[in-house]
């Protein structure tokens, strides 16, 4: 172990006076604000309310899976449960996480801006997005939906007497949160750079934000119009998707599809960020390849568009283009595996601590490779007809997803945590946390993979006694996650009073957001710097903390 | 609502051009220049959602154009060319009307801005009822798909052309539908932008929102130059 870092640094008795959460006081001041980071502060919260409520949804489809009789709930029920679970955690929880909370508070200050470009905008991003929570729980209160989140026609137009078009309603509305965040990240990061902040000296963390703002920008309208049709379908009767009047179900799925896996790596790029920052800071060292890493974000997100008919294999396209797509998709392992390589160098005879955030880091290179492994699997045509449709499905992508990007989460909440509140964590209970948080996300999920491969389908409320041991496994599994998650809630809100001073710096790392005050002020910068270093320059900061340079504050 | 406004402002931020501050210069920006250029990078990736969302129709319009191609070929010699016509022209007059708008904006007169805002609003006013009169005929003929439909009209094509029409319909309302909505977006926020150029707002040097709504505003007549020919025009030829 190295003792390069020095946690934490308490020289400073006391919060700095002046400091953007006390800068302005009363709840209006934060429901009208256009500060960046009291928006991310926002989004955290709300963010955090939506993840515990589609994880209570996920505990009784757990619950329900425990014994092989559909008895705890009724099948359109039990539908309804993993439907809201769908929609609630993707729409709600893993599109926005990462970059409209971490990322709508350290983009601009990274780049050194006082603020986003739209900070209007911005706050209107937020508002939309509670406006979406609000019309999903409007639906469920009002009887729920059970078309599973991808809203399969004519399923969804003609056989369900749900409420599919306040979801859809829903969807369109967060959409266009999501869709504005992503447009004010690209013109700050293009237009508000500090002088001297090059794009090849920017942290990893903006380059893989922007490459998910682009999927944001060019692939949310296209659900919106495939939402609106179905809206429209439902309510007046157009026929665009109806095959009783010539209409095309499959053109639904492309539509749906060509937003939804872009999606994909629209939740999981920024948490990919995440990761670089975290293994940077905690092995000391310059991100191995830190130009190949930037590069292989824009090219998932390219990649990204042309692989959207995977999800169609079984469904009677066409040969041909199926072999084209299967070819397509597995390009996309390429940059996600120069990330993993890359981030593996990188620890390479680096001086690594195992502080929180790098264990979850950890966790995440793990679990994502896994998930990403088990991604070829489903990319290939013939283990894809096989496998499609049942548990190894739901196991591949909550690998992906859950094991990727909500690991990248917390890590990354745990690594900004300091700077955003000024205070510092207890750390044994932490790491706790994060380690039962990884058992038992491989207790709940590694079954399904099994179960999958056994045959079991997805999304039926009772199954053969043949499977129960895994499923027992899982919902076991699934009760420590759940401690796992409600950990960090406990701790991290007991540290908002009682946690030790931060400082400014307590991970010694090098990013700009790293040389300001921890709770930074509101404007960011008191004055503009001038960056003429890399963001991730060790041996500046080295050479930096000798001088001893009064940081702003 | 940018905090802090005041409290960030230091003179020596600026020091090489000061200059007096136009009251809309956004303190979280350096320069006015660099507030101006991202506010129109900002349109323009807006449009770039725009053209993605109406993609989708587009998609749509081409796959079953080659699938049902006599019932698209009948079902748009319902249309009426005329109507369509007098509205290209409405719209592309009401183009030429913002794009003075901006003219008059960037050259600071303020009468003149009002008034061709006016204008444009006037043309924009003129489609919406030239639409309507089209959309009532489509009522009137029973061809609003899930509303009131008939296949009467083209029982030549057999039912189960017929049938396909309403795609044809379906892509019509839904296209001509969404282009309308963006229009009456564009009418209300035209008033408010009238209301605004009336105090000066936009004559003082401060243009962007006037250039970046004239962005808008060409988008959905360019919208318009596409779906003319494609649901009116192009088988004016065919059978």
């Amino acid at each position: 172990m190295s003792t390069i870092v020095s946690l934490p640094d308490q020289s400073t008795a006391a919060l700095p006076k002046r400091n953007y959460i006390n800068n302005e006081h009363g709840l209006l001041s934060w429901l009208l604000t256009g500060d960046h980071k009291r928006i991310g502060m926002l989004y955290l919260l709300s963010i955090t309310a939506f993840f515990f409520l589609g994880g209570a949804f996920a505990g009784l489809v757990r619950l329900e899976l425990l014994t092989p009789a559909g008895d705890l709930l009724a099948a359109d029920t039990y539908n309804k449960m993993f439907t809201m679970h769908g929609i609630v955690m993707i729409f709600l929880f893993l599109v926005p996480s990462v970059p409209a909370t971490l990322g709508n508070f350290f983009i601009p200050i990274m780049i050194g801006a006082k603020d986003l470009a739209f900070p209007r905008i911005n706050l209107l991003s937020w508002y939309l997005y509670m406006a979406g929570g609000v019309f999903t729980l409007s639906a469920l209160v009002l009887g729920g939906v059970d078309t599973g989140w991808t809203f399969t026609t004519p399923l969804s137009t003609h056989y369900l007497n749900t409420h599919v078009v306040t979801t859809g309603l829903a969807i369109f509305i967060a959409g266009f949160s999501s869709i504005f965040t992503g447009l004010n990240f690209i013109v700050t990061i293009h237009r508000m750079r500090a002088p001297g902040m090059t794009w090849f000296r920017m942290p990893l963390f903006v380059w893989s934000n922007y490459a998910a703002s682009i999927l944001m920008v060019l692939g949310t309208p296209v659900l919106a119009i495939a939402v609106v049709l179905v809206a429209l379908e439902r309510t007046v009767g157009i026929g665009v998707f109806d095959p009783a009047r010539g209409g095309d179900p499959l053109l639904f799925q492309h539509l749906f599809w060509f937003y939804s896996h872009p999606a994909v790596y629209i939740m999981i790029l920024p948490g990919m960020g995440v990761i670089s920052e975290v293994i940077a800071t905690f092995s000391r060292k310059r991100p191995f390849g830190y130009t190949a890493v930037a590069f292989s974000s824009v090219a998932i997100a390219v990649f990204g568009f042309f692989v959207w008919e995977h999800h169609m294999f079984i469904m009677g396209v066409s040969n041909y283009s199926a072999l084209v797509f299967s070819l397509l998709t597995m390009l996309v392992a390429v940059p996600s595996a120069i990330k993993i390589f890359n981030w593996s160098a990188t620890l390479y005879k680096g001086s690594i601590t195992f502080e929180t955030p790098m264990l979850y880091a950890f966790g995440f290179i793990g679990l994502f490779t896994i998930g990403g492994l088990t991604g070829v699997f489903l990319g290939s045509l013939g283990m894809d007809i096989h496998l499609t449709e049942t548990y190894f499905i739901v196991a591949h992508f909550h690998f992906v997803m859950v094991g990727g990007m909500l690991m990248a989460f917390l890590a990354g909440v745990h690594f900004w945590w300091p700077k955003m509140t000024g205070r510092m964590y207890p750390e044994s209970i932490s790491k706790l946390a994060a380690v039962t948080t990884f058992i038992g996300f491989i207790l709940t999920f590694f079954p399904q993979f099994i179960l999958g491969y056994l045959g079991m389908p997805r999304r039926y409320h009772a199954y053969p006694a043949d499977y129960q041991v895994l499923n027992v496994l899982s919902t076991a599994g699934a009760t420590v996650l759940g401690v796992g998650y409600l950990l960090p809630i406990i701790y991290l809100a007991w540290s908002l009073k009682y946690g030790e001073i931060a400082g400014s710096n307590p991970w010694q790392a090098t990013g700009l957001e790293w040389q300001l005050q921890s709770p930074p002020l509101t404007e960011n910068f008191t004055e503009i710097p001038y960056v003429d270093h890399e963001a991730y320059d060790f041996e500046w900061l080295a050479h930096k903390q000798k001088q001893e340079v009064t940081t702003v504050g | 609502m940018d905090n802090a406004i005041a409290a960030t402002h230091h003179g020596d931020l600026h020091d090489e051009h000061e200059h007096v501050h136009l009251p809309q210069h956004r303190h979280h920006f350096e320069t006015e220049e660099q507030q101006r250029e991202a506010a129109s990078f900002g349109m323009w990736l807006f449009l770039l959602t725009e053209i993605m969302f109406f993609g989708g129709l587009f998609m749509a319009y081409l796959l079953y154009r080659n699938w049902y191609n006599p019932a698209f070929v009948a079902a748009s010699h319902t249309l009426s060319i005329k109507l369509g016509a007098i509205n290209t022209g409405i719209l592309i007059t009401s183009g030429f009307f913002m794009a003075m708008a901006v003219w008059a904006a960037e050259t600071r007169q303020r009468e003149k801005l009002v008034a061709f805002l006016g204008l444009t609003n006037v043309a924009g006013i003129a489609f919406l009822v030239v639409k309507y009169f089209e959309y009532a005929e489509k009522w009137h003929d029973s061809h609003v798909p899930g509303l009131r439909f008939s296949i009467a009209d083209f029982a030549h094509l057999g039912v189960d052309m017929a049938q396909k029409t309403q795609i044809y319909y379906s892509l019509y309302f839904a296209m001509t539908g969404m282009h309308a909505l963006h229009m009456i977006i564009g009418i209300v926020l035209i008033f408010w932008y009238m209301v605004r150029a009336n105090r000066g707002e936009f004559t003082e040097g401060y243009v962007a929102p006037i250039e970046n709504f004239g962005l808008y505003w060409h988008f959905v007549d360019i919208v318009w130059i596409f779906l003319f020919p494609l649901l009116y025009l192009i088988d004016l030829g065919a059978k």
